[in-house]
């Protein structure tokens, strides 16, 4: 069967480098990110460094993902079985848009014509607040900065904190602005901001008749879905209306209630910088009595099979969603989420969004990164995500390898260079030779200014040296030569 | 011990005095360094930028050449994590190489490595009377975990005073060809680099890197900024 | 072939390189090596840094405690298996989950406090944990009122994560609690305070 790969918000109509550029011309929005990143990676590794066993559930958390990797069709049909007892009504989804239209005819079957939302990446990745606005039901977002980010308009730029390019008077103006009962008097306190959020949703809470959501976890034992959040919101969501829809990526089964143990140390910890967040709900099918009656979960592909395919790729699977390594990239730090065109930002996303779509889909992800390494060493799952991206970059390469490229030809050219001594050596000694005019002209400097294309780039923000006047296997030879001996 | 030298290709072209300075640390102790010329690269740039089958001719060039050494010592922890991390998955579909690579992996070590862990020795009787700042570069902190090797090799430099760099963990911006495709967010991230190298006060930036330190070099340089990149093997050989 | 075989369909295609079985170690810690009273303390510093009321009592003094924490009036709800001694000092208006009546969203959002127990409660990340169980009431009890009394007997308190999960049920409904409601939404700063209760009094019995 070929890979099906998947649709929805996981690319942007720029390509990273230059959507990267528009970003980084956007002083406050880099000193927002700057302030943000820095603030919660500090936190982090606080309540990280408290832990004496923090490698150990590391390496745990990795396993056990490792392992759902390899049985996921058992586990869930497992998973399905035990909700279905619980009293759910499990549906499968290929892709985005049978998802979507899955949703929507559920909300509909209710005659409700709104519905509130806890926040979930999944549910934004298939573009879902759209298809119910298009069938005429209000999406409610009730995150805070979901709903900032609703509020304004705009798109989310962090798994974690979509509206973290925002600082706090840019918040205060999108509420006083957009915020229907917001007083014009709201100060940027985040107190206050945070209180006309909560006078702004009550009465939709208290009179919500659905819901839909995402979920952390799917636990294939027992069918029980966990959110974990902060607000309350997520737990009003889940609490009060008596229909619950939860759209949920088949990559969010863990095989036993147990294993929660693992992911409910990892997951606080690494994503706001807490050792436990203020609310975590775990619920299984429908309690009589005690909450929703009725409870739907679709169970959502787009794309995770293609991924699973993957030897190397599939360990993106294995992402809780913490966005510790946002937090930690340079380069995300610097353009912020909005760069990546994908719901999925950061070194993550530029692992996790090609392989949902396909590379040849998404071919500049894989390079919006330097390769640092910083990502990998806060993942709490160990994901080698620069490993990752490496194997994508190759995939990227092979996905144009039909067309014609200037890349290609050099890269060609340098490998028939280094992998002939011979020819090596004469390249080096020409590069000397060509460049020695311009060291001649540069008079002793052996600094460049402009390079041409495509090296450009490089001179774009700094200066380049020029080759040495004496390679180093020159002067081996010589140094050889002095001693009396052959080279 | 049969001691190879890999210089690595950009070394060999631009910063021959750090090969040299290997040479010269090595016949300080007692060892001479052998320097096969069938040598060429690791083959990195290709490899990281997503042209691997091009890159093995490069790397069976590589695996060629320092076979039947004891040690392979690389003034580089770019190029020697590139062996070491990434040949293992880049090879796996030849058997033959995959064999040759594997070992070859365990025997090459970055100069810090070699000194340290193999030789035993952390103080070289080198003498450099400046200020100078050290930058850790990714590879070698993250891919090698090197921690404190060079550092360790520094603090016995006579005279040298090392200043402590702010946000030392954070990549400078280069990443091989990322500098070339995503110019300007390497370049945003070099800006801070080269703030935080300037905030030291130092006359020397050093690194176990000569590709980072052209970057840095190349941005303070640009900003008619004083402090000097140096490869660290070269103070350790002064 | 309908969703669910083709999903089920590709994924098995997709593991077609059949990945090795994966060993899954478990070095991690299950247990703290604190006694009773360290545990009870940790609890208590872990619930103030959250900032969340910490009050000491006596299973003696239990109702005075819960009384004074009530002392700005306005209707109490409470589950319909409360303790009755737990409210032996209070004089103000009580509101009785499903006596005679389920509780409205409405009159819910018109009552000033809850008072429930808990299932159990981790000492490590200072948190607690409903079941639905003894005292703890349907979900919507512990949720809209802004203020929420929680009893938890010293000897419900375990140190680690997995000791508590160890202690619950998997199937029940279950809300693990830590502090008030709280938001780190705006500039990454923690602020307490959004949709849930606005204010958690946690009270400790001896």
């Amino acid at each position: 069967m070929n890979a099906a790969h998947g649709k929805g918000h996981l690319y942007g109509p720029a390509r990273f480098e230059r959507a990267a550029r528009t970003e980084l011309a956007k002083p406050q929005l880099r000193e927002n990110l700057r302030h943000a990143t820095h603030t919660i990676r500090d936190k982090r590794a606080e309540v990280v460094d408290e832990l004496p066993d923090w490698e150990q559930l590391r390496e745990s958390g990795r396993a056990i993902k490792a392992q759902v990797a390899r049985r996921l069709p058992e586990l869930l049909e497992r998973f399905e079985a035990a909700a279905v007892r619980a009293g759910a009504t499990v549906h499968w989804a290929r892709d985005a848009e049978e998802a979507c239209r899955i949703v929507t005819g559920l909300v509909q079957e209710t005659g409700a014509s709104e519905a509130v939302k806890v926040k979930s990446m999944t549910t934004q990745e298939i573009g879902l607040n759209e298809a119910l606005e298009a069938a005429g039901i209000g999406a409610y977002e009730t995150d805070l900065a979901e709903l900032i980010v609703q509020l304004a308009d705009d798109a989310s730029s962090h798994i974690l904190v979509p509206a973290i390019h925002y600082n706090r008077e840019e918040i205060r103006d999108i509420f006083r602005q957009r915020m229907p009962g917001a007083a014009d008097t709201l100060s940027d306190a985040p107190e206050e901001l945070a209180e006309a959020a909560r006078t702004h949703l009550r009465r939709r809470f208290l009179s919500a008749r659905v819901a839909v959501s995402g979920a952390n976890f799917a636990v294939a034992d027992t069918g029980t879905l966990v959110v974990v959040e902060s607000e309350g919101n997520g737990r009003m969501c889940l609490t009060l209306p008596d229909t619950l829809i939860s759209v949920v990526g088949i990559d969010k089964l863990v095989p036993s209630f147990a294993d929660l143990e693992v992911y409910l140390q990892l997951l606080p910890r690494s994503s706001t910088g807490e050792r436990m967040n203020p609310y975590t709900s775990l619920w299984t099918g429908v309690t009589p009595g005690d909450g929703p009656q009725r409870m739907h979960i679709v169970l959502l592909d787009n794309g995770r099979s293609a991924t699973l395919a993957d030897p190397v790729g599939r360990q993106a699977l294995s992402c809780i969603r913490c966005s510790a390594c946002l937090n930690v990239c340079p380069v995300y730090e610097r353009t912020g989420g909005h760069a990546y065109g994908s719901v999925y930002p950061g070194p993550i996303g530029a692992i996790i969004s090609p392989q949902l779509t396909g590379v040849a889909e998404n071919t500049s992800l894989p390079y919006a990164s330097s390769l640092c390494g910083a990502c990998n060493d806060v993942c709490p799952v160990k994901i080698d995500i620069t490993d990752v991206l490496v194997r994508l970059r190759g995939q990227a390469v092979d996905s144009k390898r039909g067309s014609p490229s200037a890349e290609r030809v050099a890269m060609r050219l340098l490998s028939w260079v280094m992998s002939d001594p011979r020819r090596y050596d004469r390249a080096l000694r020409a590069a000397r030779r060509g460049t020695a005019p311009l060291a001649a002209l540069l008079g002793g400097r052996r600094t460049i200014r402009h390079l041409p294309w495509p090296l450009s780039a490089w001179t774009s923000s700094r200066d380049a040296p020029l080759p040495a006047a004496e390679s180093f296997r020159e002067w081996w030879q010589r140094e050889q030569a002095q001693r009396g001996e052959t080279p | 011990m049969k001691i190879a030298l890999f210089v690595t290709c950009i070394n060999d072209m631009m910063f021959p005095r750090t090969g040299v300075a290997v040479v010269r640390i090595l016949e300080r102790l007692g060892h001479r360094a052998d320097f096969p010329q069938q040598q060429t690269c690791c083959g990195q740039l290709h490899a990281n930028t997503g042209y691997q089958d091009e890159a093995m001719p490069v790397i069976r060039q590589f695996v060629r050449t320092f076979q039947g050494y004891d040690a392979v010592v690389a003034p580089s922890g770019s190029c020697v994590a590139m062996v070491r991390t990434l040949y293992p998955q880049l090879v796996g579909k030849d058997p033959d190489l995959a064999a040759a690579a594997a070992e070859l992996t365990l025997r090459t070590y970055e100069l810090s490595e070699f000194l340290i862990d193999v030789l035993g020795v952390t103080d070289l009787g080198a003498s450099f009377p400046h200020r100078a700042t050290y930058h850790p570069t990714c590879h070698g902190m993250r891919a090698l975990r090197l921690g404190e090797r060079p550092l360790e090799l520094l603090r016995h430099v006579d005279g040298l005073e090392l200043i402590p760099l702010e946000g030392a963990e954070e990549c400078c911006g280069f990443g091989g060809t990322f500098s070339v495709k995503n110019p300007a967010v390497s370049g945003a991230m070099l800006d801070d680099k080269c703030a935080a190298v300037l905030h030291t006060g130092a006359d020397y930036i050093l690194a176990a890197d000569n590709s980072c330190l052209t970057h840095i070099g190349g941005g303070l340089h640009r900003r008619q900024a004083a402090p000097r990149p140096l490869h660290y093997a070269e103070v350790l050989a002064s | 072939m309908n969703a669910r075989e083709e999903v089920l369909a590709r994924l098995r295609s997709a593991l077609g390189d059949g990945p090795a079985e994966v060993a899954v170690p478990r070095a991690y810690r299950r247990d703290s090596s604190h006694d009773p009273d360290q545990l009870a303390e940790l609890f208590a510093d872990r619930l103030a840094d959250y900032r969340a009321g910490v009050h000491r009592t006596s299973v003696d003094r239990l109702a005075e405690t819960v009384a004074a924490l009530l002392s700005a009036g306005g209707p109490l709800a409470v589950p319909p298996d409360v303790p009755q001694p737990w409210l032996g000092a209070y004089d103000g208006r009580v509101l009785v989950d499903g006596t005679p009546a389920p509780l409205g969203t409405e009159t819910l959002d018109g009552v000033a406090s809850v008072l429930t127990g808990c299932a159990t409660a981790i000492a490590e990340t200072g948190t607690i944990v409903l079941d639905g169980g003894p005292a703890q009431g349907r979900r919507l009890l512990t949720l809209i009122p802004d203020h929420h009394i929680c009893v938890v007997p010293v000897t419900d308190i375990v140190g680690t994560v997995p000791e508590g999960l160890e202690r619950l049920v998997p199937t029940r409904p279950l809300t693990f609690i830590s502090g008030p409601s709280a938001t780190s939404d705006i500039e990454l700063r923690r602020v307490e305070g959004v949709h849930g209760p606005r204010r958690l009094d946690v009270v400790l019995v001896r």
